[in-house]
C-alpha cells in the first residue's frame, strides 16, 4: 500500500488494477456513481422543456444538452466499472434510493427561463467542481472528467444565451430571467457541499487527490466568477450581502440556508420522489428493448456458429 | 438458464484524424458488435471526434498484469545503451 500513496503523492494516476487501499475503492465507487446518476437524473429537469422550447433552434440546442448528459453517465457509470461494480447493481442502488445523485436536481423547472438558469448557474457550477477532477488520481475518472469538461462548456454558454435574450426582451420576459435566477442562486450554492468545517470526509479525499479543493474556496471561486457575469446579464443575484471585498480579493456573501440542504439532500425537495419514480419507470419501460436486443444477438451468434460448422 | 444483468462491456477505440492510430477512449455496454459501433459513433463521436471506430469485447482482452510489472518490464531495464543519448559525441559533429 505504500507504494499506492508513493504514486499518489507523486502526482501520479492509480490505474484500475494496481492495488489500492479498500477505503479508497469504495470511495471512489461512491462518488463516481453519484455523478453518473447526478448526469441521468439531470436530464429530467431539463427534457421538461424539450417539447415547449420557443425556437426550433433551442429545441435542437436542448436536444443536444440533454443527450450529452446520458453520454456523460455512461462515461462515468464506465468508470465506476473499472473498480470492479456492475453498472446493473449501481442502478438498483439508484432505484432503491440507496445511492444518491446531486440534490439541484430535485428542484422543479417551471418556466422556459429555467434553462437559462440550469445552463449558466447549474452546469456553470458543475464546470468549477469538475476541472479540478480532471486531475485526479484515478486515471479512468480522470479521463472521462477530460471528456465531460469539454461538453460541459457549451452547456453553459447555450443557458447564458438563453437568459441574455430574455433579459434583453419585453419586460416580461426579463421577469422571468430574473426569477429563475432567484430561485437557482441559493441551489446552485449548496452544489459545492456543506462547509469545509461540516464536511468530514474532504479531508481523507484531499489526501488521495481525489478533490483538490475544499467546498468553500470552490463556492468562493463560483461566485467570483458569476458576479461579473450577472452585471452583463442585467440580472440581480438574490443577495444583498454580496459585495467586493478588496482585502480578502474576494466577494463576500450571504450565509446559505443550509437546512433547506439538508432536507433535499433526506429526500423532502419538491421533486425527489419525481424524479425517482420517473427513472424507475423508464428503466422499467425499457426492460422489452433490452432484452429483445440480447434476443436478437444471441439468435445471431447461434446462426453464424451453426452456419460456420457446416 | 443464467440471466445476464446486462449486455456484455466493449472497449472503444478510435481514429480521430487520418495518420494517427487509434486511442482507447472509454467503454460501453452492448447486445452485439453492431450495436457497439452505432453506440460508439453516438457517445463518443458526436463533435466529430473520430474518421474511424474500433469495438473489441472487453473480455478478448489480454494485459499484463501490474503486480509482474517489475519482472516483467525488467529487462529493458539496464539498456540504457539503446537510447541515443547513452553515447559520447565530440561537440563540433553535427547531423548525428
Ligand atoms: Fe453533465
Ligand atoms: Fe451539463
Amino acid at each position: 500500500m505504500d507504494e499506492f500513496q508513493t504514486l499518489v503523492d507523486a502526482d501520479e494516476r492509480i490505474e484500475p488494477r494496481d492495488a489500492m487501499p479498500e477505503a479508497y475503492r469504495r470511495t471512489l465507487i461512491r462518488q463516481i456513481a453519484q455523478h453518473a446518476h447526478s448526469e441521468i437524473i439531470g436530464m429530467q429537469p431539463e427534457g421538461n422543456w424539450i417539447s415547449r422550447a420557443p425556437s426550433l433552434r433551442r429545441k435542437a440546442i436542448l436536444m443536444a444538452k440533454v443527450q450529452d448528459e446520458a453520454g456523460h453517465g455512461l462515461y462515468l457509470y464506465g468508470a465506476a466499472e473499472t473498480l470492479g461494480v456492475d453498472r446493473a447493481e449501481l442502478l438498483d442502488l439508484l432505484h432503491e434510493g440507496k445511492q444518491r445523485y446531486s440534490s439541484i436536481f430535485n428542484y422543479p423547472t417551471l418556466t422556459w427561463a429555467d434553462m437559462g438558469a440550469i445552463g449558466w448557474l447549474v452546469d456553470g457550477a458543475a464546470i468549477v467542481n469538475q476541472v479540478p477532477i480532471c486531475r485526479c488520481s484515478y486515471g479512468p475518472y480522470a479521463r472521462a472528467m477530460v471528456r465531460i469538461c469539454k461538453e460541459e462548456s457549451f452547456h453553459q454558454r447555450q443557458g447564458f444565451e438563453i437568459l441574455h435574450t430574455l433579459s434583453r426582451g419585453t419586460a416580461a420576459q426579463h421577469a422571468m430571467a430574473q426569477d429563475a435566477v432567484d430561485r437557482w442562486w441559493w441551489p446552485s450554492l449548496m452544489m459545492f457541499g456543506p462547509p469545509d468545517d461540516q464536511s468530514p470526509n474532504s479531508a481523507q479525499s484531499m489526501a488521495w487527490r481525489i478533490k483538490r479543493f475544499s467546498n468553500d474556496d470552490l463556492r468562493q471561486k463560483f461566485v467570483d466568477m458569476t458576479v461579473p457575469q450577472a452585471e452583463v446579464l442585467g440580472l440581480t443575484l438574490p443577495d444583498p450581502q454580496i459585495r467586493w471585498n478588496a482585502e480578502r480579493g474576494h466577494h463576500d456573501f450571504g450565509d446559505i440556508d443550509w437546512s433547506e440542504f439538508f432536507a433535499v439532500l433526506n429526500g423532502n425537495g419538491p421533486c425527489n420522489a419525481v424524479r425517482l419514480e420517473r427513472r424507475r419507470r423508464a428503466h422499467e419501460e425499457g426492460a422489452w428493448v433490452r432484452e429483445a436486443a440480447t434476443a436478437y444477438a444471441d439468435k445471431h451468434r447461434r446462426v453464424s456458429s451453426t452456419a460456420g460448422a457446416a | 438458464m443464467s440471466k445476464r444483468r446486462d449486455w456484455p462491456l466493449w472497449e472503444v477505440f478510435i481514429r480521430s484524424r487520418r495518420g494517427l492510430s487509434h486511442q482507447h477512449v472509454g467503454s460501453l455496454h452492448a447486445p452485439d458488435a453492431a450495436m457497439a459501433l452505432r453506440n460508439a459513433r453516438d457517445v463518443y463521436t458526436r463533435r466529430s471526434e473520430g474518421v474511424s471506430i474500433w469495438v473489441v469485447p472487453a473480455a478478448a482482452i489480454v494485459a499484463s498484469s501490474p503486480d509482474e510489472k517489475d519482472a516483467f518490464f525488467d529487462p529493458a531495464a539496464d539498456k540504457a545503451y539503446r537510447h541515443p543519448t547513452f553515447y559520447d559525441v565530440p561537440a563540433e559533429v553535427q547531423h548525428l
